[in-house]
């Protein structure tokens, strides 16, 4: 240790002394990009609420959406071993098949919509856990009991993306909808932040499916199952885990809170065929910042990446938050590639 | 009749272009197992590349802004579009090569998206989202203009020609053998003595190199470039769907792959055109599910390809292989040296 300092001593700058200490004290270095991250992360919500809080709001907002679906991401990568590309579409397709369920009419206090909504809503979810199954079944099982590679299931989860996107525009074409047209107003808050209650609705709606999926995995016998197989997968085998059971809830659930993310999305802008895919990077920006099947790894990296986002609109064209949020990841894979919550490998 | 050799003239020069991405895809994928879903991104500087260095100067005031507009000669165009794709592919590679596979996936994904945002929002660099046009196409002043396509298709098919039998050499070398043993397992390459990331990088930034060609190819056959060609769909994921419909892991696999997949795709166009209104307004999508229903159905149906992978790739097994058999007294006899089956 001594001659460790000592050599940290002679190295010239920071860098080195990281890459120093990379090489020669691999956990003294992982404890400490996971503590310099966390006060980067703290320091850096303190200057950005400092500057401004409505851009912060919104990032708040957006990282509702994004955490919703990169819960589901997160399982999914955890459990199935694969990045699932096919995921914003999925997201995309909840969005669109609220769209087709929902009865206008009617607002439930200040919202934009009504009881309908919350109908729809409930579809979505149902088709999209359910379809997420049955296409489990019909590509993702075969490819399984081939032993296929997880880059096989990767590229098997793009196909499938660009199938569900040109289902979309073959249904509802390339123009942009909206579930509820209209001016709906913003209330003032303190401190100069604006919010519509339709917002508020978005972020409601997020803590409690949130804490929905936290009683199902640290409550329920199938939440524990789940992560004994996303923490070993052979230990889960002999503790006599059936991992069929264990996939069809995980598609359910991801599949699920993706089409509530998707309907979220299109309550905040509009719906359109690439709203998925375009949101896709910083769905995955979230779930490695995170740590790959860990749900609070997921909503942290949600929450960072989206109002990282929304704050460097301040300073940077709009046309670059898709750019913030690669550099991030890119940042993060350079450091610490397991993540902040992310299993040691 | 005319009409049908020109159409099928463009088609090959199509064609051919794609095939030169297949095989720069190829080499990552079907040899080495890097999974780089950022085709458009090698596709993007390339093409811009041998565009700014080889068009006129911009002529500025409203509407055309770029950077540099050399007026220099195609082949310089074309080596630079080269240089410039394996300088990123080194970017890219140095923070992601030793990571998981799928991580490059999304990390180049991430690398594409942004280089078109950039050539989208940077108005001085590239002219933005009006794109570049005057791109000159070489050797234009050789013949008649109305006959320039079959000189194109003649250049489209030696530059491929050249790609193919580069990728042939080296694939078939001891170099290339290496490529696949990490690809098959790296931890047993690691354990013979193979820098793994070292033999990743140089395929990495080989495929990329390949394809920044390729973008210039492209380039100066439309004569014009705009961030639209750059979208997922066009600049990486029908490549893949020719790739694996051709068959990953096999050169010809990638030509023919590229061949049949952009004959259907531009085939179901005309077809389309022929067809009750409903189709001819949605042929776009309807091309888009199949590509989608394409790679899917290959993985599950035919995930070998139209032409699967030899499973010997030596340069020097065969040729010996031949003499023997010219030698070999009594014909029919075995010459399969069994050192040499899995060569």
């Amino acid at each position: 240790m001594a001659e460790l300092v000592a050599r940290a001593g002679k190295a010239r700058t920071l860098l080195t002394t990281l890459v120093m200490l990379r090489r020669e004290r691999p956990d003294l270095f992982d404890a400490a990009t996971g503590i310099g991250l966390w006060v980067l992360f703290g320091a850096f919500l303190i200057f950005a609420v400092i500057t401004d809080l409505q851009l912060v709001v919104v990032g708040i907002i957006l990282g509702s959406i994004v955490a919703l679906g990169a819960i589901g991401l997160t399982l999914v990568y955890g459990i199935m071993k694969f990045a699932n590309f096919a995921h914003g579409d999925m997201m995309m397709c909840g969005a669109y098949l609220a769209f087709f369920a929902f009865i206008s009419g009617g607002s439930i206090g200040p919202l934009s919509f009504g009881y309908g909504m919350i109908l729809a809503i409930l579809v979505a979810m149902i088709s999209v856990g359910v379809g997420s199954v049955v296409i489990d079944r019909l590509v993702y099982h075969p490819l399984r009991q081939r032993g296929s590679g997880v880059v096989v299931f990767a590229i098997a989860s793009l196909g499938l993306a660009i199938t569900f996107r040109a289902l979309i525009l073959l249904w509802w074409g390339p123009q942009p909808q909206i579930y509820v047209t209209g001016i709906h107003p913003a209330w003032d808050l303190p401190f100069g932040v604006k919010i519509k209650p339709d917002q508020i609705f978005i972020i409601a709606t997020t803590l409690f499916l949130i804490a929905a999926v936290y009683v199902l995995l640290f409550r329920t016998r199938i939440g524990k199952a789940m992560r004994a197989m996303s923490d070993n997968l052979e230990l889960a085998r002999v503790s006599g885990i059936n991992p069929d059971q264990v996939i069809m809830w995980t598609w359910l659930i991801g599949g699920s809170l993706a089409a509530v993310a998707g309907v979220l999305l299109g309550i905040q802008s509009q719906l359109t065929p690439d709203m998925g895919f375009s949101l896709l990077l910083p769905l995955f920006a979230a779930t490695i910042l995170g740590g790959i099947g860990s749900p609070h790894g997921a909503l942290t990296g949600a929450m960072v990446v989206s109002i990282a986002q929304q704050v460097s609109t301040s300073w940077i064209d709009p046309g670059y938050k898709v750019a913030v949020a690669f550099i991030l990841l890119i940042l993060m894979l350079a450091v610490r590639p397991r993540g902040l919550f992310g299993m040691k490998t | 009749m005319e009409g049908l050799i020109a159409y099928l003239i463009s088609f090959a020069i199509f064609s051919a272009i794609w095939a030169i991405f297949a095989l720069g895809l190829n080499v990552h994928w079907g040899y080495t197992g890097i999974f780089n879903f950022g085709v458009a991104g090698f596709f993007a500087v390339g093409a811009y590349t041998s565009a700014i260095l080889t068009t006129e100067p911009a002529a500025g005031g409203t509407y055309q802004h770029y950077i540099a507009g050399y007026s220099l000669p195609f082949v310089v165009g074309l080596a630079a579009a080269a240089l410039a794709s394996g300088a990123l592919a080194i970017l890219i590679g140095i923070p992601t090569l030793r990571l998981r596979e799928d991580y490059l996936a999304i990390a180049t994904i991430g690398v594409a998206e942004t280089l078109r945002r950039v050539a989208m929002n940077e108005d001085w660099l590239v002219n933005g989202t009006r794109g570049m046009i005057g791109i000159p196409a070489p050797l234009f002043d050789l013949v008649d203009p109305k006959d320039y396509n079959r000189l194109y298709l003649v250049i489209a098919l030696v530059v491929l020609a050249i790609v193919y039998v580069a990728i042939e050499r080296g694939i078939r070398s001891p170099w290339g053998r290496v490529l696949r043993a990490i690809r098959e397992d790296e931890t047993t390459a690691a354990a013979s003595g193979k820098s793994v990331t070292a033999f990743r990088m140089q395929s990495f930034v080989f495929g990329a190199m390949i394809m920044g060609i390729g973008g210039a190819m492209y380039a100066h056959y439309i004569r014009a470039v705009s961030p639209d060609t750059f979208e997922p769909l066009f600049g990486t994921f029908i490549i893949w769907a020719m790739l694996i419909v051709g068959g990953s892991g096999n050169n010809k696999g990638a030509i023919v792959g590229a061949f049949v997949v952009w004959g259907i795709w531009t085939g179901t166009g005309e077809m389309a055109q022929r067809m009750p209104g409903f189709f001819e307004v949605r042929v776009h999508y309807f091309r888009l599910l199949f590509v989608g229903l394409l790679i899917v159905g290959a993985l599950l149906l035919r995930p070998q390809g139209i032409l699967p992978e030899e499973r010997r790739v030596s340069l020097f097994v065969g040729r010996k292989e031949k003499a023997e058999a010219r030698e070999a007294k009594p014909p029919g006899q075995s010459t399969v040296d069994p050192r040499d089956e899995d060569g």
